[in-house]
């Protein structure tokens, strides 16, 4: 471990980010972990003043500041809505770098990140050996939901309402694809991402099936790597800058127009951190910024290169949108997502009170902080639920999950959806 | 006693999970949005009920423990900066609205309720909470009224001071004070209430306020006029007035600001423009249409080269989206930004505004000024980098200047941000001796160890 006067001479690279910041405290009003605990520390300008205050070594606690900076749902809401226009998420993910530099990375997350995640077999494989045996520790919680919780006391499950690993994940599913472009004559990458395909393959078929109803060719390598987005969250450049460049390599191979996901998480990823945050070749970069450029959403692309446009028919259920912090703050992707919904066959769309509020997933933050993640999920829940929606829809895995955990737990009678399956539910 | 056995007793008051004392939580309460530095304090402690204030309050007093008592932070003068090895009180655990009086037309609430919150609430019941401080989505009523916040409808509505009926406070000792009443009318006693408002946590600790509440506005109408000079502009805002027409709002952008707003947000504001008002008339409809016209035709004879009128509420947020643009998009320029708060009587804006030229070419600086025009009210924002110490110094002896023009023009040193640390040095040059010494002599009956806030407005 370095001394603390070094930490300091590496935390002052942020000082010209750093001193953007007005002390205004308008993050207050938007931050959903300062809306439950009150602290200072835990809103935006709180942070940025403890790294401040760490870059001028007028703080001696090093281990404290990091533990505030990752009390964060990196949701980005302060960053959309900061008065000075400071880059909040750019700050916290380098500070979280500098800072897993100075202390190391833990040995679980070394385990996972740099054992795992940078191996996607061996990362299949186990997953897959693990999803033939969780039934032995879980039971069915809501059939509806397809939640479970554990059989057992279990430390790090507690009471989550979960869902489960897939019997059969998409990479067994849909190996690999590469098709050419139909009627639309356009032809997209797919970015499968984690979620989806270990645990929501029914969310990747859906998305399958609504590019072949479009006529639009798909290339979808095998192999394909992490985001990288739990390694960099977590400081862990090398493992994310391997993870970058495995994809990098598989998607070179093919010729596409768009590269598309159906992961909110994965898009702002791929088109805002691999640029910006990968430390390897310039002539990576180059290539990253350029399939940033033509990496979108998925709705973003049916409705805004497509032309999708909402279907006049009435529906007979009810659908409430949650927006997914990685799509609305760090995209600004709102309004394509509803229209999807509103083009849906049956579906009657509902607006929800604080539809943009985060979810309280935020990633590792909600194995870390389960408690406050659970009392943010709360509130959505109850949003959702005061929606009268009998479907809320999404469009970021992660988001499902955690939303699944929180209307579970509440046996609310909502299911819910990522707006690919309801769109793809009415095709024919 | 020893420091941990103090620690001890706030616990016992509050609960341990209410009682910071690490290092970086401690760092987290020593600043507030003033461009000041940071003081750390000893300990921070957050009462969520009444009892749990006043015994806090009294305790620090037993100990003499400077107490700061601090909202939500924003207050731009350096208010709620602690005392070294102070102990910060925090206010958003009382947070709760415990009246809305429709037919009396007033609220209780606690201090720590936030401001826009608050406003939102009182219209959902069909009433109206009028103070708009630029820090309302954030800031607390506590918070307001301490410093006296105003805001945008400062013309026609008046500011904080304006709504407060009573204020419930803690003294010193921990005894409970009720000042004012819930009737419009009360002059019972000395106006302790008043004494409160604008006292900058310095003489008790709010634990409740009385607020006024007044009915809805019923129409209103917006507009945006171009002119050829800032003197055109600041003559058409006395011209307005002088015709007894108070607009509920009369803001003034300068070229700077117009062509600094528009590049952060292209809206197409005339960007040639030396001045720019944006009013806003409300009341009765046929008061309001009436208005509109002469406040067009007033314009007109005072050079106006251009006049839009919002025609319905998109056209209408537009207007003012241009306004709320102001201090965001100057800050966007560069590191630090200084948001003074120069107040002249209404006549006095036109010299004001030449001073403040004068005065960005004499420290060589970039001054963007927009503000309050209709009550006099500028904010010459200044932006520098604070860690360019050359620079810094001519901004201090700026910021100097300005506090001394507005002064010699009849002003005041702060219309709206509170005197708090930052003009504190300054405070003399406004009253008088003999007025400052009557105020520390208050000072020192009601709070004899001075642990109310100290150094804070009478330095």
């Amino acid at each position: 471990m370095a001394d603390i006067h070094q930490l300091a001479t590496m935390l002052k690279e942020l000082d010209d980010q750093l001193v953007g910041c007005m002390r205004c405290g308008m993050c207050q009003a938007v931050c959903p972990l300062f809306a439950q605990t009150g602290k200072e520390s835990d809103v935006t300008r709180g942070k940025l003043a403890l790294l401040d205050g760490l870059a001028s070594e007028m703080l001696k606690d090093p281990e404290g500041v990091n533990e505030k900076l990752n009390r964060c749902l990196l949701c980005g809401t302060c960053q959309a809505n900061c008065p000075s226009g400071v880059k909040i998420l750019d700050i916290f993910i380098k500070a979280r770098a500098i800072m897993t530099g100075y202390f190391g990375l833990s040995p679980v997350k070394k385990a996972i990140f740099r054992g795992m995640l940078v191996n996607p077999k061996l990362f299949n494989h186990l997953l897959s050996f693990g999803s033939k045996f969780q039934g032995l520790f879980t039971k069915k919680a809501d059939d509806m939901l397809g939640s479970s919780c554990a059989r057992f006391q279990a430390p790090v499950i507690g009471d989550r309402h979960f869902k489960g690993l897939a019997s059969k994940p998409l990479h067994k599913i849909v190996p690999e694809l590469d098709t050419p472009a139909g009627k639309s004559g356009k032809k997209v990458a797919i970015f499968v991402g984690c979620v989806i395909d270990k645990i929501y393959p029914n969310v990747g078929e859906a998305t399958l099936k609504v590019l072949e109803h479009h006529g639009v060719g798909v290339f979808m390598p095998a192999g394909q790597a992490c985001c990288g987005i739990p390694t960099i969250s977590s400081g862990d450049t090398s493992s994310f800058d391997k993870l970058v460049e495995e994809n990098l390599a598989l998607f070179e191979k093919g010729e596409f127009d768009y590269l598309i996901t159906s992961c909110a998480t994965c898009t702002s990823t791929i088109k805002e951190l691999w640029p910006s945050m990968y430390q390897g070749s310039s002539a990576n970069r180059m290539k990253l910024r350029d399939l940033a450029a033509r990496t979108m959403d998925i709705s973003e692309f049916l409705v805004d290169v497509l032309g999708v446009e909402p279907a006049k028919v009435g529906g007979n259920k009810t659908v409430t949108y949650h927006d997914p912090c990685h799509l609305k703050n760090s995209l600004g992707v709102t309004a394509q997502p509803r229209t999807i919904i509103k083009a849906s066959s049956g579906c009657e769309y509902k607006e929800m009170a604080e539809a943009g509020t985060c979810c309280g997933s935020g990633g590792s933050f909600n194995i870390a902080h389960y408690d406050l993640s659970k009392k943010i999920g709360d509130r959505k829940a109850e949003n959702i639920v005061n929606s009268g929606a009998s479907v809320v829809a999404t469009s970021c895995p992660a988001c499902m999950m955690q939303i699944t955990d929180m209307l579970s737990q509440k046996k609310a009678g909502v299911n819910v959806k990522h707006v690919m399956e309801l769109y793809a539910e009415g095709l024919r | 006693m020893t420091k941990d056995a103090i620690i001890k007793d706030f616990e016992a008051i509050v609960g341990s999970d209410n009682v910071m004392t690490s290092e970086t939580d401690r760092h987290t309460y020593s600043y507030d949005a003033a461009v000041l530095d940071s003081v750390m304090p000893a300990l921070v402690v957050r009462p969520t009920n009444s009892e749990e204030l006043g015994k806090t309050v009294k305790l620090c007093n037993d100990n003499g423990l400077p107490l700061t008592v601090r909202g939500a932070g924003t207050n731009l003068s350096g208010g709620t900066i602690p005392h070294p090895g102070g102990v910060v009180v925090l206010t958003n655990g009382l947070n709760r609205i415990l009246e809305i009086n429709e037919q009396d037309m007033y609220a209780v609430v606690e201090p720590g309720v936030v401001t826009a919150k608050f406003a939102a609430e009182v219209a959902s019941k069909g009433l109206f909470y009028p103070p708009d401080p630029g820090s309302q989505t954030v800031s607390t009523l506590g918070g307001n009224v301490a410093e006296n916040a105003g805001g945008l409808r400062g013309l026609k509505y008046g500011v904080t001071k304006d709504y407060v009926m009573g204020v419930d406070f803690w003294d010193v000792d921990g005894n409970l004070i009720k000042s004012g009443s819930r009737t419009v009318k009360c002059v019972t006693g000395y106006n302790l209430a008043g004494l409160m408002v604008a006292s900058e946590g310095t003489l008790g600790v709010f634990d409740k306020l009385i607020l006024k509440l007044v009915p809805p506005v019923l129409a209103a109408k917006s507009m945006m006029a171009v002119f050829p000079s800032m003197k055109a502009a600041s003559e058409t805002v006395a011209a307005i007035i002088a015709n007894k027409i108070v607009p509920a709002t009369l803001e003034i952008m300068d070229n700077f600001t117009i062509r600094t707003v528009e590049n952060f947000r292209k809206a197409g504001l005339p960007t040639d423009a030396a001045a720019m008002l944006l009013i806003e008339v409300d009341g009765h409809p046929a008061q309001v249409e009436d208005e509109a016209a002469k406040v067009e035709e007033i314009c007109k004879q005072n050079s106006a080269s251009e006049i839009k009128i919002a025609n319905d509420a998109a056209e209408r947020d537009a207007v003012w989206q241009a306004r709320r643009d102001a201090l965001p998009a100057l800050a966007n320029l560069k590191p630090t930004c200084v948001l003074e708060d120069a107040t002249v009587p209404r006549s006095q804006i036109p010299a004001m505004i030449a001073a403040l030229d004068e005065i960005s070419n004499k420290y060589n600086l970039t001054i963007g000024t927009f503000g309050h025009a209709g009550d006099g009210n500028l904010h010459p924002t200044i932006l520098t980098d604070k860690r360019d110490t050359k620079e810094w110094q001519r901004v201090e002896e700026a910021i100097e200047m300005i506090f001394d023009r507005a002064l010699a023009l009849g002003g005041t040193l702060s219309g709206e941000h509170g005197i708090g640390l930052a003009k504190s040095k300054f405070i003399e040059s406004e009253t008088s001796p003999g007025t400052l010494a009557y105020s520390r002599r208050m000072k020192s009956v009601l709070d004899p160890k001075g642990i109310l806030n100290p150094h804070k407005i009478i330095g």
